[in-house]
């Protein structure tokens, strides 16, 4: 499945957002605010970029894909749903007992994810040997890595970010949800975290700045990633955390929490 | 025993994963800039493409490790037991364990065998943290031989294993023929004054004290607990029934290692005293190897003395 028009995956980053909502509303709680920042780079991942397929969820060849922002589980979970990985009557059970939706990730409970997540940091270390396998085996799979932009105060990521480079992964694109805001406040007041870019250029990473709402601008990033030999990618995507619905709209205070009924009834008239 | 031929297990180690990568082209090996001394270094010569060196960052070749696994490889991850399984504990809990993946961690210079580094280095706490993850398997080999069995024998298990290796060189105890089961003791001899249940470096010294003892006219026996978890309960229990005393002993704290996994086991089965052997919660300190087993208590000598109590 690729679907290269620009509408019909707007339409689809629309009803991605309804799952979304309608999860944390149904659960009482989740993340609904960085799920809604990627919600498009995601649409543009599974249903114009990534080579996979619903019916093989195994398939040795596939492209992966690691959420090392585990957290934004909604989001996933909301996606594959409407790729045909899961029945969409599951999204129901997010974060209830014994449903194979766990607040984050888990990869052994559910068919379609590459990588279970959820301690922060760790994702692209991951990827990195999911690229690297690539590479050994001469496969040709892509590897996909989305890290949170409070996420990269973790140490581990500038590890594996040197790591990445070392070996070329030219495999390799990662996506850099950049919302500017994480539970304590912005990610500038809370660590100091720019100058972004420069940093992951100074790691020897070729970098694409983007609209990350903005499908043609993802679109393009991903194809110019694909183009790039011999060093690894990195998108940083300018997004805005709570995308969408006028009240979660750029709120840290909406990283972690549920609508009330009153709030759910509004957003999802937004969505309409 | 040939108690002429020593031989560290970080040695063994290294020479059983050449052998096992000429074997097995999904074996990969990471390191963490320690490969001269952790041994990786004899696979990385005759395999550069198939070994990773990620530089001094535990935490990503663990990770990364997790990666390679996903993807159908065996990755074997080695740097020192402290900064594998303290370090990175977090990334074998939630990237390794918990997703149940198929990496094998082999951690080199533990416990305070690893003598003149002093007390940053010496990992007494590994068993402890490794054996309460679920999904886990954990090894302690105490020779060569057995190092070289439990590199292949982890192999085939689909899972996490951790295997803690020493620094010290120690006597080759059992022959190439000698068969070994991961979760089964070797029990060494039928004596009932005592039951010595040892693990990794100190079991040389469990079979030394044993010889000693014998020409006393005193009879005991040595477990060799080769396989932490899933730990040997029939031994255990089966020793408890059988002699006068248990006593554990460990180059690891008393808290949380062999001598708490074997008080678990009796304290629901077959309730008895025991005696742990063992780093008495504290730090080690600089010293050759040997000073510090004196000073620690955990030699041959102290078994004696334990036993005939």
């Amino acid at each position: 499945m690729k679907i290269t028009d620009t509408k019909e995956l707007e339409k689809i980053a629309k009803q991605i957002r309804k799952n979304i909502i309608n999860q944390v509303y149904e659960a009482k709680s989740g993340h609904p605010g960085g799920s809604l920042s990627c919600t498009e780079i995601l649409t543009v991942l599974y249903f114009n970029q990534m080579n996979i397929n619903e019916k093989e969820p195994k398939d040795e060849a596939r492209d992966r894909f690691v959420l090392s922002k585990g957290h934004c589980s909604t989001a996933l979970y909301a996606c594959l749903a409407e790729r045909g990985f899961i029945a969409k009557e599951e999204l129901k059970t997010f974060r209830k007992i014994h449903s194979k939706l766990q607040g984050h990730p888990d990869m052994n409970k559910l068919a379609g994810i590459d990588m279970t997540t959820g301690s922060l940091g760790q994702g692209l270390s991951v990827a990195n040997g999911m690229a690297l396998s690539s590479k050994l085996n001469h496969d040709g799979y892509r590897v996909y890595c989305m890290l949170g932009d409070g996420e990269i105060e973790e140490g581990q990521i500038w590890e594996a970010a040197m790591s990445a480079s070392k070996y070329h992964l030219d495999n390799l694109c990662v996506i850099l949800d950049y919302n500017g805001l994480q539970i304590d406040g912005t990610v500038e007041e809370v660590k100091g975290l720019e100058n972004i870019e420069g940093k992951w250029k100074s790691f020897g990473f070729h970098t694409i700045m983007v609209d990350g709402h903005n499908i043609e601008q993802l679109i393009d990033g991903f194809e110019t990633a694909k183009m790039t030999k011999g060093k690894p990618t990195i998108i940083i995507a300018k997004t805005i955390k709570g995308k969408g619905i006028s009240f979660m709209e750029n709120k840290a205070e909406w990283h972690g929490k549920a609508p009330s009924e009153e709030e759910y009834k509004i957003a999802m008239k937004e969505l309409e | 025993m040939n108690e002429q031929i020593k031989v560290a297990t970080r040695q063994s180690y290294g020479e059983a994963l050449l052998e096992l990568g000429k074997e097995n082209e999904n074996i990969v090996v990471l390191d963490a800039d320690l490969s001269t001394a952790t041994k990786t270094n004899l696979f990385a010569k005759q395999f550069p493409e198939r070994f990773f060196d990620m530089g001094i960052a535990e935490q990503d070749m663990l990770s990364t490790a997790a990666g390679f696994a996903t993807c159908g490889k065996i990755p074997y991850a080695s740097t020192f037991a402290v900064f594998a399984a303290g370090r990175a504990y977090d990334q074998i809990r939630n990237s390794i364990c918990y997703p149940n993946l198929n990496v094998k961690i082999c951690a080199t210079h533990s416990g305070v065998t690893v003598g003149e580094d002093g007390a940053t280095h010496q990992m007494l706490e590994d068993i402890a943290l490794m054996r309460t993850l679920p999904n886990m398997t954990v090894l302690c080999p105490c020779d060569d031989t057995q190092t070289k069995w439990a590199v292949r024998e982890m192999a085939k298990i689909k899972g996490p294993v951790y295997m803690r290796l020493s620094r010290l060189a120690t006597p080759i105890m059992y022959e190439k023929e000698q068969n070994f089961e991961i979760g089964k003791a070797v029990q060494i001899g039928e004596g009932t004054k005592a039951s010595i249940i040892a693990t990794g470096d100190v079991v040389f010294e469990a079979i030394k004290a044993k010889e000693e003892l014998e020409k006393q006219g005193i009879l005991v026996r040595v477990i060799d607990m080769h396989t932490i978890k899933p730990i040997d309960k029939e031994m255990i229990i089966k020793c408890a029934k059988e002699t006068e005393k248990i006593i554990t002993i460990e180059d690891h704290s008393i808290i949380g290692g062999l001598g708490s996994s074997v008080c678990e086991v009796l304290a629901e089965e077959y309730p008895c005293k025991v005696i742990r052997m063992g780093i008495k919660d504290t730090f080690g300190q600089s010293g050759k190897a040997e000073e510090l087993m004196t000073y620690y208590e955990i030699t041959a000598e102290n078994i004696i003395q334990e036993v005939k109590k």
